[in-house]
């Protein structure tokens, strides 16, 4: 049985980690949820970007948020990335598979993977 | 859409925007039927929005240009002979007691009932993107008694730990898996 003595156990875990609570935005993944982006399949895009920056450890650098319909209903899945002094990049016609690479070789590696962004 | 989880998910963003301090979301089976009500204490709509909103295709509309979520909730509910209610409080009117609640009955013997899908992914992507938003989540039929209450959680977790965080994430989708026997 999933018991409430669990949560207390992250509850005390978590308890010093200044960052969830300040919010770090260094690195912000922002995927498309409105109707257009979740009836083209952004949730399991969105999962899959939580899944892989909690199993990648990055969680004190990097956010995966939520947003509204970003305006490319036609793309979507659309995600944005944004990065501390760099120039916002848009990834479309997202999808589950594609999400480990971005994780590799943009979020970690720092070069956005051009084939999945917009032509 | 592909599942009926999905327009749940895209019906609650609605509550979302709509600055919903609370969000309640209800699915009660019978052996011939499913209803989903969303609810929440958001801005809610006029008696003339809300006419809009479920008649997306009329040609008598005047106001601007409105989405395509409720319409597709309707849609997928009255094809299977079923249908969508909208009752709404709009924050001028009732400054209160405002809110909407959004109900859809769909009979699942349809030939195109589309299926529920994946309801505890909604669920937990809806807790992931909802910052301070609580949520009451509840399935129930013959078999099933479900239950969460984001408000549970967050008082066993203290002021400062967001629902967002991956462990409490995994908590959750743990906890609704062991409701629904998923193992
Ligand atoms: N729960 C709600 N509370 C307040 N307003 C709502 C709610 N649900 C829908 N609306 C209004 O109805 C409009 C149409 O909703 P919808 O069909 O989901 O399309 P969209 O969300 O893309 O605008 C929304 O833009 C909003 O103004
Ligand atoms: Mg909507």
């Amino acid at each position: 049985m999933k018991s409430l003595a669990e949560l207390s156990a992250i509850r005390d875990k978590m308890k010093d980690k200044v960052s969830l609570r300040e919010g770090s935005n260094e690195t912000r993944i922002v995927v498309g949820m409105a109707t257009c982006g979740i009836a083209a399949g952004a949730r399991p895009v969105l999962n899959a970007f939580v899944e892989a920056v909690a199993k990648e450890g990055l969680s004190d650098t990097v956010t995966v948020l939520q947003t509204g319909c970003i305006g490319i209903c036609q793309y979507e899945p659309v995600v944005e990335v944004y990065k501390a002094g760099e120039e916002k990049v848009t990834y479309v016609h997202m999808s589950e598979d594609k999400v480990q690479k971005v994780i590799e070789q943009h979020i970690k590696g720092g070069k956005p993977v051009a084939e999945y962004t917009m032509k | 859409m592909k599942e009926l989880s999905l327009n749940i998910l895209d019906i609650a963003q609605n509550s979302v925007t709509a600055r919903s301090t609370l969000i309640r979301i209800d699915l009660e089976e019978t052996n011939e039927t499913l209803r989903i009500t969303v609810s929440d204490n958001g801005c809610g709509m006029s008696k003339e929005m809300v006419e809009n909103v479920t008649s997306p295709f009329t040609t008598s509309r005047t106001t601007r240009k409105v989405g395509l979520g409720i319409p597709l909730f309707m849609m997928a509910a009255e094809q299977t002979g079923g249908n969508l209610t909208i009752t709404s409080k709009s924050e001028k009117d009732y400054p209160d007691d405002h809110g909407t609640v959004t109900s859809a009955l769909f009979y699942k013997n349809h030939l195109d009932f589309t299926p529920l899908g994946d309801i505890i992914n909604t669920i937990v992507t809806l807790i992931q993107g909802m910052g301070e938003i609580d949520l009451i989540f509840t399935h129930k039929s013959d078999t099933l008694d479900v239950l969460l209450d984001t408000r549970e959680i967050r008082e066993t977790l203290g002021g400062d730990i967001p629902l967002s965080v991956p462990d409490v994430l995994v908590w959750i989708t743990e906890f609704l898996k062991e409701k629904y026997n998923i193992s």
